[in-house]
Formats: structure tokens, C-alpha cells, sequence
């Protein structure tokens, strides 16, 4: 892999292990207008999957801030890997209309 | 502004889930034709790190926290297409793996980070290219500006809360977190085109 492309993904690292403890636990802009409006209690309880690592907190580990960069690291991991798998998918998958219409240049 | 399950209503997620899956479509049409091998790197990347900054809450006035989108800088260092791309596998995993978002909230999410926020954004970043820095960060503040109002349009259109009383709301707060965006924004693209890394804005202009 291109050696610029690898630091890039060890500064997302280092972002998502060291920097995501220390975010801001306050409310975003669309829950504090939910907070502010009435409609926050809308989205309790109605979450329709349980997903494995809800609030970005890796289950099993006691400490927040650890269960916080836990689940960085394993989020940004898996999501350079969906999206690599996915892009070669796609990159891949272009020679074949040009073969069933070799006329098209 | 990850919309969760619940805020809308089944009207809207079938509207949003049928616009977002419509553009998607195009994009990964657009993206076959041009995307090479060597490029896939660059796109995995790009959403590695911009997961990891939404990850970073900043705190801005009154108590209230925003984090980075990401769709300006995917879109400026991708191309849109690619962009939008990127930013519906972001919002996918979250919204599967650690409940950010809702599942059935995912297509107004898409339509309003990875559609509406990218597009716009790459508009204006088009626009005012000249500029350089200002020009990002102005692009910046647009694409979350007008990903909030379209959040606003969609809880109103689902009956949850009053046009009128929602969008001035939701405008209010992205003012401020626009600012951060633009900054983080515009440091970022400015580092990555200092140290020469293969994600120029000439290059996977898919």
C-alpha cells in the first residue's frame, strides 16, 4: 500500500483512539433541538436493531474512555475495510460493458 | 445530526430511502466507469479517517457539541460521486454497528450527509475555488447548513415537529457547527495537499 495513503490511516487511527475519549458529551445540534422542542422522548426506545457496539462504547470494557477508543479503533478499521471491499467491487466491475458492446469505445 | 429511529414517520423513510437509493445507484454507475484499482485505497482511507473525526464531538456555545460531516472534504479530495459513496458506507456501518442513526431514519440520513451535504458543498466549493481556504470552509458551513435544514424539512414533513418552529432551531445551532466544519475542513485539505497525498483534486474525479 501507498506509504502516504498507510499514514493516513494511522492518523485516522490515532484520531478515533486518542481524541474520541476526550469529545464532547454534550448534546449535538439535532438532540439539544429535540431536547429544546419536546420530541428527544420520540426516539426512545425505538430503535429498531441492537447494534453490537451502541454509543460507540465497546461492550466489556469497564473504563468509558477505553470502551470509547475500543470502538474507535474497531470502527475505523471496519470501515476502511467496507469501503476498500466495496470500491474494488466497484472499480472491478468495469470491464465488463465493454466486452458485451465491443463496439463502444 | 444522525436523524435515530423514531423521529419520522414511514412516509418519510420510504421518500428519503427511495431518493438516497436513486442517487446511489447513479453514483455507483458513474464511479464504475472511472474508478481505478489504484484510487480504491484513497477512497478507504477518506472514509476511515472521516468516521474517526465524526467520532469528535467539539463543544460550541450553550452546552451543545457538534462533530465533522465530512462531506465537503470527501467530495473535494474524492470527486462527489465517490464522495457520496463514501459517506453511505459511513452512515451504513454506524447506523448498524453502533446505533448512530437510525435504521429506518438511514435514507434521510444519506440523502441529507452524503446527498444533499455533498453536492451542495461541491457546489460552492466549485464556485469559489479561487479562494482557496475561504472557499472550503464557505463550502463548509454551506453543506452542514443545508443538510440541517433538510433535517428540519423531514421531521416536519413527518408530523413531528412544526416547520416554523424546527428549522429556525436546527439552523441556529449548525451556524455554529458549520464554523467548526469549515475549520476542520479546510486544515485538513490544506495538510493533505501539502505532504502530497495521492487524494488531489484531480485525481478519482468519479
Amino acid at each position: 500500500m501507498d506509504k502516504k495513503i498507510l499514514a493516513f490511516l494511522l492518523v485516522a487511527l490515532a484520531v478515533a483512539i486518542f481524541l474520541s475519549p476526550f469529545a464532547s458529551s454534550n448534546p449535538d445540534g439535532l438532540e439539544r433541538v429535540a431536547e429544546d422542542k419536546g420530541f428527544l422522548e420520540r426516539g426512545e426506545g425505538k430503535e429498531v436493531i441492537t447494534a453490537p457496539i451502541p454509543d460507540y462504547l465497546l461492550p466489556g470494557v469497564e473504563n468509558e474512555r477505553v470502551a470509547t477508543a475500543a470502538a474507535g479503533f474497531v470502527g475505523t478499521l471496519v470501515t476502511f475495510g467496507v469501503m476498500y471491499g466495496v470500491g474494488r467491487l466497484v472499480a472491478g466491475s468495469k470491464a465488463a460493458p465493454q466486452r458485451t458492446d465491443p463496439s463502444v469505445r | 445530526m444522525h436523524i435515530p429511529d423514531g423521529f419520522l414517520d414511514a412516509k418519510t423513510w420510504v421518500t428519503t430511502g427511495v431518493l438516497s437509493a436513486g442517487t446511489l445507484a447513479y453514483a455507483l454507475r458513474r464511479t464504475r466507469q472511472t474508478l481505478q484499482d489504484r484510487q480504491v485505497p484513497a477512497m478507504g482511507v477518506m472514509a476511515a479517517f472521516i468516521f474517526a473525526a465524526q467520532m469528535v464531538n467539539f463543544p460550541i456555545v450553550g452546552g451543545t457539541s457538534g462533530h465533522l460531516i465530512g462531506a465537503v472534504l470527501a467530495a473535494v479530495t474524492l470527486g462527489p460521486w465517490s464522495a457520496s459513496i463514501v459517506m453511505a458506507v459511513i452512515l451504513i456501518l454506524q447506523s448498524l454497528l453502533f446505533q448512530d442513526g437510525g435504521l429506518t431514519a438511514l435514507g434521510a440520513n444519506i440523502l441529507n450527509m452524503g446527498v444533499i451535504a455533498v453536492f451542495a458543498g461541491y457546489g460552492v466549493y466549485r464556485l469559489l475555488d479561487r479562494y482557496r481556504a475561504f472557499g472550503l470552509f464557505a463550502a463548509s458551513w454551506v453543506s452542514v447548513m443545508l443538510a440541517a435544514a433538510a433535517c428540519a424539512v423531514e421531521l416536519a414533513v413527518a408530523g413531528t415537529i412544526p416547520l416554523a418552529v424546527v428549522l429556525p432551531a436546527m439552523l441556529f445551532w449548525h451556524a455554529f457547527i458549520g464554523v467548526g466544519e469549515g475549520l476542520i475542513t479546510a486544515a485538513v485539505v490544506e495538510i493533505l495537499s501539502r505532504s502530497g497525498v495521492a487524494l488531489s483534486r484531480d485525481t478519482a474525479k468519479a
